[in-house]
């Protein structure tokens, strides 16, 4: 191996067991996050997917003390806090804020006693640090395969809906007027993003999956103005962000203070923020400028001059 | 029949042989326990421009919701082409009034125009050839091709009127609603989406009615009027319609129509007591013919 490659690939990062599954778990969480997000960002549900997010630290929780796989509990709890946020009303402008406000107090309420149990009972703090913080190393097989399942779902729900989806997003009133059901859409895509934070919130942790959600979705808006694009660039920045994270946290090991290796979530989200920001102070989009607009607009009005002499 | 009967003097000039794109037959609809409608008649050509004129609470909205099936009417009906069926069926392209759209939604004018045509189908639409050619033609017609890759967010309300217009008029109806579509638009912008309007409608041999506040900007195209006030509604030519008689019959008290440099000021007039009444206050007028500057001020107010 020469001696370059070496510096940014520590001996054995692609031999490792974990370091494999990390990076197909990862990339998969990273995926579902970043296309299901894109519609959760353009929906103005931001905020409702990171209630999602911190909810499903009381499915994670609460699967702890019953002994099961934490994801059950991270997508078990989403979808049925999804469900409730459709019921209160969060598909109403007015009633969005609130419907999330509500069902994430609940839920995080719960989570409080959750792993205060789980804290007490086990005289550890494994558990709330695994909720809390992800376990992108220490995934299973079978539970890599279960999130393969969900993160399938999630992008079946989006696949289908798609142009549904786009059009209500752009003006429930348009999507109406088409005769689309709009109320079941938005049900469904919030089914989706509550399965999208459950797959993240196993690798980067329950708190910090609203990063994976959000972030690559708004740098992609930025730098396209194509919805297909947009789509695609989100999942790209995302996958990008979590195996530079990977790769990072491997190489962190020898890192000081400790030299145990930092958190890789510390790295996918500082990532993720520096994607966001080079979108937004770095990158001109081609057609989203307002100076680009004068331009053509003063074409267009010659244009009709023109026609009109 | 009665129906026919109901047709035939609600519309004196119209040619009996040919089925009309719409008919509204004696709708009324009852809300709260308030006659919102009441035995409304018109019908509409294909080729037709109308513009169905009237103030806030006149009942406009809600006629709109019975023509789209959104409302059932307590009496009467509402035909397309002679056929009953479903709203997509029927071939009616419909825009809401005030679309807000997102400055940051990736959503290019030719993308919002293409969901026009299979927005609520399932599953990624294929790139195709003749899809883009159909999206293209109908940007083009619009006048909006100049500005079909920009996002529709940051477009000016004329620019986005006329996106909204391509996005009902791909799935080519036979009828193309539109509630308000001039409102918030500059007095240019009003202009051009009008004569678009109308020229669409003569193009594609399309009927065309659109709601809408003010008369005045529709008065040069229109092919005919129906007027409402009070949930009650007259239609015919604007010469048939936009008359003393047959508006104070309308609104039940007595109202002066004032033609100036071709625009006219529909203005409730005195009669032995001065009608004011809650739903009249925005017509209230003196019946002084000599001094118009009232009238002006207050066709201002209304708009």
């Amino acid at each position: 191996m020469n001696p370059i490659v070496r510096a940014v690939f520590e001996p054995g990062f692609f031999t490792s067991a974990p370091v494999r599954i990390a990076l197909l778990a990862g990339g998969m969480a990273a995926v579902v996050s970043g296309i299901v997000g894109t519609f959760a960002v353009l929906r103005g549900q931001s905020y409702a997917g990171h209630a999602l997010a911190d909810i499903s630290v009381t499915g994670g929780s609460a699967s702890y003390l019953a002994g099961i796989a934490p994801l059950w509990g991270f997508a078990g709890v989403g979808v049925a806090a999804a469900a409730a946020m459709d019921l209160i009303g969060v598909q109403r402008r007015q009633g969005r804020d609130l419907a999330t406000g509500i069902v994430r107090g609940a839920g995080l309420g719960l989570a409080a006693l959750f792993l205060y149990w789980g804290t007490t009972s086990t005289s550890t703090t494994g558990a709330t640090v695994t909720v809390l913080f992800g376990s992108i190393f220490t995934i299973s097989g079978s539970t890599a395969a279960v999130a393969a399942v969900f993160g399938a779902v999630a992008l079946g729900i989006v696949a289908v809906l798609y142009r549904p989806l786009l059009l209500s997003s752009a003006s429930p009133e348009l999507a109406f007027a088409r005769g689309i059901p709009v109320r079941a859409t938005g049900a469904l895509c919030l089914v989706a993003v509550a399965l999208a934070v459950s797959l993240s919130a196993l690798t980067i942790g329950a708190i910090l999956s609203t990063a994976l959600l959000v972030g690559p979705a708004a740098a992609a808006l930025r730098l396209t103005s194509k919805p297909g694009l947009a789509v695609l660039w989100s999942a790209v920045i995302g996958v990008a962000a979590t195996w530079l994270g990977v790769l990072l946290a491997y190489d962190s090991y020898y890192w000081p203070p400790a030299r145990q290796g930092w958190p890789v979530s510390f790295f996918v989200v500082a990532l993720v923020l520096a994607g966001y920001l080079l979108a937004q102070f770095a990158v001109t989009s081609p057609a989203g400028s307002r100076r680009d607009m004068a331009t053509r607009q003063d074409k267009a009005s010659a244009r009709l001059n023109g026609a009109g002499a | 029949m009665a129906d026919r009967e109901a047709v035939i003097t609600a519309e004196p000039g119209l040619a009996a042989d040919r089925e009309p794109t719409l008919a509204v037959e004696g709708v009324s609809v009852r809300l709260g326990g308030r006659d919102v409608l009441h035995d409304v008649r018109f019908s509409i050509q294909a080729g037709e421009f109308v513009g169905l004129i009237g103030s806030n609470g006149a009942g406009k909205t809600t006629l709109l919701r019975v023509i789209l099936g959104l409302q059932k009417p307590a009496a009467g009906q509402v035909r397309f082409g002679g056929a009953a069926g479903s709203r997509r069926d029927r071939g009616v392209g419909y825009v809401p009034q005030k679309i807000e759209l997102d400055p940051d939604m990736p959503l290019r004018a030719r993308d919002l125009v293409g969901l026009g045509l299979d927005g609520h189908r399932f599953g990624i639409p294929l790139p195709s050839r003749g899809r883009r050619e159909l999206v293209d033609e109908t940007l083009h017609a619009v006048g909006a091709a100049a500005f079909a890759d920009a996002r529709v967010g940051i477009l000016s309300g004329g620019e986005q009127q006329r996106v909204m217009i391509a996005h009902a008029l791909i799935s080519k109806p036979r009828l193309l609603l539109m509630d308000e579509p001039l409102a918030n638009l500059d007095i240019r912008s009003e202009q051009e989406i009008v004569s678009l309007l109308s020229r669409i409608a003569k193009e594609r041999r399309i009927a065309v009615l659109i709601s809408a506040h003010e008369i005045n900007p529709l008065l040069p195209v229109m092919d005919r009027v129906v007027y409402m006030a009070a949930g009650r509604a007259a239609s015919g030519t604007t010469d048939e319609v936009i008359r003393p008689d047959v508006l104070t019959r309308l609104y039940g008290h007595h109202v002066d129509v004032i033609h100036l440099h071709g625009r006219v000021l529909v203005v409730a007039g005195r009669e032995a007591e001065p009608a004011i009444g809650p739903r009249d206050d925005t017509h209230v007028l003196h019946e002084d013919h000599a001094d118009p500057d009232p009238g002006l001020r207050i066709a201002e107010d209304r708009r």
